[in-house]
């Protein structure tokens, strides 16, 4: 951290007050349909430095307690008030290696803003907005630096998955002295924040300069190696590994069981969302297929719903609707991307839940058919539950569908590692604060330990592991 | 990169190549698949290990050139590179000894199931392999398939070579000679499969099929890859690539291998259209 001179604007709560929350800016919704390109576009410094100096700076901050990976929030902000936004990322990155994709994919409405004490008072500091900025202004600076490397610990740890746990996990243990290698099953690092997040929300030119961040830093990565399949952990174990954490994340997609879900034209949101994403197929130069149909159903109320669909959009989809059972206020998905596909133009078929896919001879999707639902009383989720409304059943017209509604953990490590526990569901079971498994040097965390859920969890739980890694590694007996 | 190691053409638009892949040669086993990408705006696709040796550190897969990806991998000759290869993916061949086993390859399937044929010959089975193809001139891997079965029959849709007629026919004949078969392994063209799996049925004889749905990451995420078996989804990237025969919806499978027969159209016309202005090019 810097040593920073006083700034007195910070700490003037009256002056603060007075300042409204800063909009960042975005690109209109009907230019922004044409293309990948990301929807808000950053702050300036003058924005940034003016969102920057409502932040009260608190003695106890609140929004640390609010991150999952304990950002010193305070501290990065103050630094933009002082113009020093270099320190500012620095600042950011002693305690997240992803600031850019944390600052735009991160729930801070219900993280470290929702606990915001200008939150309680009006409306919170835009901390995201200002995390987002801060590591752009590096990034685009090209003054990115390095922190120090403690001498080599002799410790080798294997990192499966290159998601958001993973990478998290890595960038921690290298950054102890350990040797990291990540695995990672397709040809491209990033998990989710490749295949899934698309170009719009997440720009890949940034997931791929923090991962570079990461290898700067000594992280070595190894693509197409689908651990369990090339090598299974035992064999990590045995071959120089002193441990292991299992971040595969989040795998098979669930579908609702209902006739009509394997005709042509029915995705899941995780292989419409590939095949766009990573493998670029609004791209005309990749070669990757992917259909484009005229109407389209995305079936679930989550953030990969929204993702799904306004992806769809952006590929000349005339209509998107979203398809949710439930009423507006139980959708899980952002505000932000509810706002966002509405103002781009998604149709919300809220109380809506389909009963039958439609095809025709030659195996093609001709409709969905949908019944209206009703809210009944509050189920296990503490939301209420929706109950069918007897007789009102109805045909939507579309020629494509897409299901978002959940996926599995990740098969192939808990199928291919004896000794490991899982959960009925098949997620790994780890202890929560330290990642450990069932199985004596194996760790695990993100959406392969808790089921789907969102980045910064999944980072957290990268981080933590990290620690109880560090220390596994440094008091255990070697053998050999 | 994987590099090329050697490229031979064994029929009309069947290439054998052999790639630089250690890791995997050295943990495949019959009847698993590696995702291949040529470059970087490359697919992924699927492709069977037809054999592999972990010594020399060495993949063979055998390809049909029929779209765009096949057709690129085409190109590629001995000192080129594969800019992907991942695998081994999906579960191997359950082997053992069954006794009898038919193994059935039709076309392509015959280098396909090669691997398979091979370590149910090697576990102590009486295997009788029949290979077909359309005519003579496309069957292939004749001398190599002697090696690894006990009995080997040839057949031909168009009587140009061994028995005229279909596989199924061949198979037929051996039911009906009343030759007591414990297993049959049938991989080809979803046709034939269902074809092998229709005629087994009725016998009671055990028959796995190897299939080849649609995979974009082939490791267990995407779902591109399901197939009802037993009127359930199975996911063949990870549950699969072999069913039971006698469970597998083939209609689907059909209709599901088509969906993008379209833009495959439009992509080969773009590698035609590529491959003549480099021949253009080299005239000049």
């Amino acid at each position: 951290m810097t040593d920073s001179p006083t700034c007195p604007e910070a700490h003037d709560l009256k002056a603060a007050k007075k300042i409204p929350r800063q909009k960042m800016p975005e690109r209109e919704p009907r230019q922004r349909m044409k293309h990948f390109d990301e929807v808000p576009m950053g702050y300036t410094p003058e924005l940034a430095q003016k969102e920057a100096k409502r932040c009260l700076q608190c003695k106890k901050p609140l929004c640390r307690i609010g991150c999952p990976v304990e950002i010193d929030i305070p501290a990065f902000i103050k630094c933009i008030v002082e113009g020093d936004f270099v320190g500012s990322a620095r600042n950011l990155k002693e305690y997240n290696a992803l600031p850019a994709v944390c600052g735009r994919v991160c729930p801070q409405e219900d993280q470290c803003e929702k606990v915001c004490i200008l939150t309680k008072k009006g409306i919170s500091v835009a901390i995201g907005n200002l995390e987002r900025f801060a590591a752009d202004y590096e990034r685009n600076k090209g003054t990115i630096t390095l922190p120090k490397i403690p001498a080599p610990t002799g410790y080798r740890v294997a990192v499966v998955g290159s998601g958001p746990a993973g990478l998290t996990a890595a960038g921690e243990l290298v950054k102890m002295g350990h040797e990291v290698v990540v695995f990672e099953a397709l040809h491209k690092p990033g998990g989710v924040l490749v295949y899934g997040i698309p170009e719009f929300r997440l720009p890949k030119a940034i997931v791929e300069a923090e991962i570079d961040y990461l290898k700067k830093l000594g992280v070595k990565i190894e693509v197409d190696a689908a651990i369990g399949k090339v090598a299974t952990i035992d064999e990590l174990l045995s071959n120089g590994f002193d441990a292991v954490f299992v971040a595969t994340g989040a795998g098979l997609p669930l579908f609702m069981g209902i006739p009509g879900e394997n005709l042509c034209g029915v995705y899941s949101a995780n292989e419409y969302l590939t095949r766009v994403n990573l493998m670029k197929a609004y791209n005309s130069h990749y070669v990757t297929p992917v259909l484009r149909k005229r109407r389209i159903a995305v079936v679930g109320g989550g953030n990969v719903a929204m993702d799904a669909a306004r992806t769809a959009l952006r590929m000349g989809t005339e209509e998107v609707y979203i398809v949710y059972r439930r009423s507006r206020s139980e959708m899980p998905a952002r505000i932000d991307e509810i706002h966002h596909g509405e103002e781009e133009g998604l149709k919300f078929m809220l109380l809506t839940n389909p009963i039958r896919v439609l095809g025709d001879e030659k195996g093609w999707v001709k409709g969905l058919e949908c019944i209206k639902m009703e809210l009944g009383e509050p189920d296990s989720s503490g939301r209420r539950r929706p109950v069918p409304v007897q007789g009102s059943e109805f045909i939507l017209d579309v020629d494509c569908v897409i299901m978002a509604i959940g996926t599995s953990p990740h098969p192939l490590v808990p199928m291919t590692t004896p000794g490991l526990k899982v959960t009925p569901k098949g997620n790994i079971m780890a202890n929560e604060e330290t990642g450990q498994s069932s199985k004596e040097g194996v760790f695990a965390g993100g959406d392969i330990v808790t089921g789907a859920a969102t980045v910064i969890l999944a980072m957290g739980a990268g981080k933590k592991a990290a620690q109880a890694i560090d220390q596994y590694v440094r008091n255990k007996v070697r053998v050999s | 990169m994987f590099k090329v190691l050697a490229k031979e053409r064994l029929a009309e638009n069947i290439y054998r190549t052999v790639i630089e892949a250690p890791k995997i040669a050295r943990k495949r086993k019959a009847g698993q698949f590696v995702m291949l990408r040529v470059d970087e705006p490359g697919e992924r696709i699927p492709l069977t290990i037809s054999d592999a040796d972990p010594e020399a550190g060495t993949i063979t897969i055998v390809f049909q050139t029929v779209g765009y990806t096949t057709k690129l991998l085409g190109t590629l000759e001995a000192g080129d590179y594969v800019l992907d290869v991942a695998g081994p993916l999906g579960h191997p061949t359950h082997v053992e000894k069954f006794g009898t086993v038919v193994s059935i390859g039709g076309g392509l399937g015959i280098a396909l199931g090669r691997s398979i044929t091979e370590a149910l010959y090697k576990a102590g089975n009486h295997v009788i392999a029949i290979i077909s193809a359309r005519n003579k001139s496309l069957l292939i891997l004749e001398e190599e398939m002697k090696k690894i079965c006990s009995e080997l029959m040839v057949a031909t849709d168009d009587g140009s070579y061994g028995f005229h007629g279909f596989p199924t026919q061949v198979l037929q004949q051996l039911i009906d000679s009343g030759r007591k078969i414990d297993l049959v392994v049938a991989v080809g063209p979803v046709p034939l499969m269902a074809a092998v799996s229709k005629l087994t049925k009725p016998y009671g004889i055990k028959t796995i099929v190897s299939l080849n749905p649609i995979m974009v990451d082939a490791t267990g995420m995407c779902g591109a890859c399901r197939v009802t078996v037993g009127g359930v989804t199975r996911f063949g990237c990870v549950e699969g690539p072999e069913f039971d025969g006698h469970q597998v919806d083939y209609d689907e499978l059909m209709k599901r291998l088509k969906t993008y027969a379209e833009q495959e159209k439009e992509m080969d016309a773009r590698f035609v259209a590529a491959r003549s202005r480099e021949i253009q090019e080299v005239k000049r």
